[in-house]
């Protein structure tokens, strides 16, 4: 018994007290008597361990790359900076939602096929069953509530990999898609769909845009190119960069601020331990496959507003444009880690590849290949920096 | 030992409790009583059945038959999460952390401090910084940064901070699976010293071990366990160290076993002048 009561805590541990005023415990003059085996970490430090900072980088190189290739000034002007960035969005809302369910250890293949029969609902409801357009939009957010319930559903109970799971339901609602659409129309594409139904409120909040008044005023200076008409060439900031902005900073703020956030990382971190403590692994798991789905419904949406129509080819391989991206943006694959701003990054690099080729002129051939390299460089960055995150490898 | 005599119930007591697998029995009509301020050691050779019943004291696994009472009051957990809602509160032996995650996150997983009950509110993460980190002080242990990730940390930290956060979180029971076995000595002095305050401050404490340099000095009471059914349960005062030792480390097994190696050490001693030869 006296040998365990021995004063058994080592001299140099400071009284609680003392680490007060030290808040994240990263300032550099440490208390006297602190751990003297613990290297004070730089701020530059700090930063690189940020899980988006290899996104940053990229970006950044991206930029610089695309800056010094010829066609610069037609993609960094306004409306190239609109066309890659409207990319960037489309890809970046469901590049969001696909992140946060690889966070919580978890792939959804069945994004690009929902694309499509979202598509395919919003067009047969609105021009077949004669439903107001926001009612069809409607519809198409129900089926994909339901969609993604039962894709999470089937990945809970059985615990299939959703690797495997949700590549039946890529071909299942892919070929619903196109075989729906041909027994009702005859066709594979849904076209005219906004003709019958004048919407103009719904049709703005997804295809509309935001500063148009401000953008009109630019034009008017001659700040901005305009059209004969004086209407400015960009007349505004299209809705799915805000919608894309939006939901960044709302999956932002809830993976990172709130409760269900921590859920989230813990899921995919450990999901025995996890659930161990109390966490509803399989409402998580649930909650985000209908949130991939939803955000694949969104996509579709914007879509058929953009074009008035319906194509059951829609988001054709965005499944794997949406991993890519959230890869990209430090989100790691196997689940536990990353962030939604550096998925970001991630599709912004994605949309400034894809337009910035188009304006140098290369031939787009060459663009997978630069994309099959950009995967590959922003695997290695993740592996080295979560490395560096848990204090292992790359040494000082 | 009838109910009556005690002026107090047992923190938790498990009466008749089996556990089946199949067709494998894992225990079989088990009762353990553990009393507020207590440590309660289990001790087993590996297959015994210690691991199947933290899981049942823990909520993991659900008992065949039989039944859990907590404070004299029979209760059935449905998940870990009920368990730790009535004060049972399990380190297990992998420690249940998420190395990716902070030290922070990690003690509050599951029981997030918001400030709002409203579904996305924000968590009070100053709060729960501070929390943490004066929870490890209260136990010793100096947190540099409860940013940190957990897998930043050493193996007696991240034991420290199972313990502190099983601690914290009000627990009445508190089980410890093998949780000096990874340590230096130092550190797993700092855990028995932890669990002898843990006792002080009446908790009951259920400590499995193999180590008898630790297990014997904080036990109060010893349980036996043996392919799956309790052996006996004895007093301190009951049992020395050594009848410890033999039962911990096989009793007449081993003693068979001794026999067979001086049978073997026999023949190779009548042999040996040949090879030397």
């Amino acid at each position: 018994m006296a040998a365990v009561e021995d004063k058994a805590i080592p001299s140099d541990i400071p009284a609680p007290g003392s680490l007060a005023s030290d808040r994240f415990g990263m300032t550099s003059k440490r208390a006297a008597g602190a751990d003297e085996r613990l290297a004070s970490t730089g701020r530059l430090t700090q930063w690189l361990r940020r899980p988006e900072a290899g996104a940053a980088g990229g970006l950044l190189a991206t930029i610089i790359i695309f800056a010094l290739l010829p066609g610069a000034a037609n993609l960094y002007s306004l409306q190239g900076s609109m066309t890659f960035l409207t990319l960037s969005a489309e890809l970046g809302i469901i590049a969001t939602a696909a992140a946060l369910l690889i966070i919580a250890g978890e792939f959804d293949l069945s994004v690009g096929s929902m694309v499509g029969f979202a598509g395919v609902v919003i067009g047969l409801t609105v021009k077949y069953w004669g439903l107001p357009l926001w009612g069809g939009i409607a519809c198409a957010f129900a089926v994909a509530i339901l969609t993604g319930y039962v894709n999470g559903l089937i990945v809970v109970k059985t615990r299939l990999p959703s690797f495997i799971v949700t590549l039946a339901s890529l071909y299942i609602l892919r070929g619903l898609s196109i075989g729906i659409t041909r027994a009702v129309t005859g066709r594979t594409q849904i076209p005219y769909i906004l003709d019958g139904a004048p919407d103009p409120g719904t049709s703005a909040l997804f295809n509309g845009h935001i500063f148009a008044g401000l953008f009109h005023w630019m034009g008017s200076q001659g700040w901005i190119a305009t059209r004969s008409d004086g209407i400015p060439f960009v007349a505004g900031i299209p809705m799915s960069i805000v919608w894309w902005l939006g939901l960044t900073a709302l999956a932002g703020y809830v993976l990172t601020q709130t409760k269900y956030g921590n859920w989230i990382f813990a899921t995919g971190g450990d999901l025995n331990a996890a659930r161990n403590v109390g966490v509803p692994v399989d409402r998580v798991k649930i909650s985000l496959f209908i949130y991939t789905a939803c955000a694949a419904t969104l996509l579709a949406t914007i879509q058929v507003m953009e074009a008035g129509s319906a194509d059951t080819t829609r988001g054709l391989l965005k499944e794997f444009e949406a991993i890519i991206a959230a890869v990209i943006g430090g989100v790691l694959l196997t689940g536990g880690y990353g962030t939604v701003y550096g998925v970001l990054f991630g599709a912004l690099i994605f949309g400034l590849v894809q337009m910035g080729i188009f304006y140098t002129g290369i031939d787009t051939d060459w663009f997978k290949v630069f994309l099959g390299i950009v995967i590959l460089m922003a695997v290695l960055v993740n592996n080295y920096i979560r490395l560096k995150a848990l204090g292992r490898g790359g040494g000082k | 030992m009838s109910q009556s005599a005690q002026t107090i119930h047992p923190a938790m007591e498990l009466r008749g409790v089996s556990v089946s697998f199949g067709s494998v029995r894992a225990l079989q009509d088990i009762d353990i009583k553990v009393y507020p301020g207590e440590v309660h050691c289990l001790l087993g050779d590996n297959g015994a059945g210690k691991s199947t019943l933290i899981k049942v004291l823990s909520g993991v696994h659900r008992p065949t038959k039989g039944e859990i009472l907590v404070d004299g009051k029979p209760v059935v957990f449905r998940s870990p999460r009920d368990a730790q809602d009535l004060g049972v509160a399990t380190v297990f032996q992998d420690l249940g952390m998420i190395s990716l995650m902070s030290i922070t996150r990690n003690f509050f997983l599951g029981r997030e401090p918001t400030r709002s009950s409203l579904p996305f509110s924000r968590i009070d993460k100053e709060g729960a910084n501070n929390i943490a980190r004066q929870a490890m002080a209260d136990i010793g242990i100096d947190v540099r940064d409860p940013t940190q990730a957990v897998g930043t940390l050493s193996g007696g930290e991240r034991q420290s901070v199972a313990i502190a956060r099983a601690v914290h979180f009000g627990a009445r029971v508190l089980i410890l699976d093998e949780p000096t076995s990874a340590l230096g000595v130092h550190q797993a002095a700092m855990v028995l010293k932890f669990i002898i305050e843990a006792r002080m401050r009446g908790l009951a404490v259920i400590f499995i071990s193999h180590n008898i340099h630790h297990a014997y000095p904080v036990g109060d009471t010893f349980t036996l366990l043996n392919r799956g059914r309790n052996r006996g349960t004895y007093a301190k005062s009951d049992i020395s160290r050594d009848e410890v030792i033999s039962i911990m480390s096989g009793g007449e097994d081993l003693k068979a076993v001794e026999a067979e190696i001086a049978g073997l050490l026999a023949q190779i001693g009548n042999r040996s002048p040949a090879i030397a030869s």
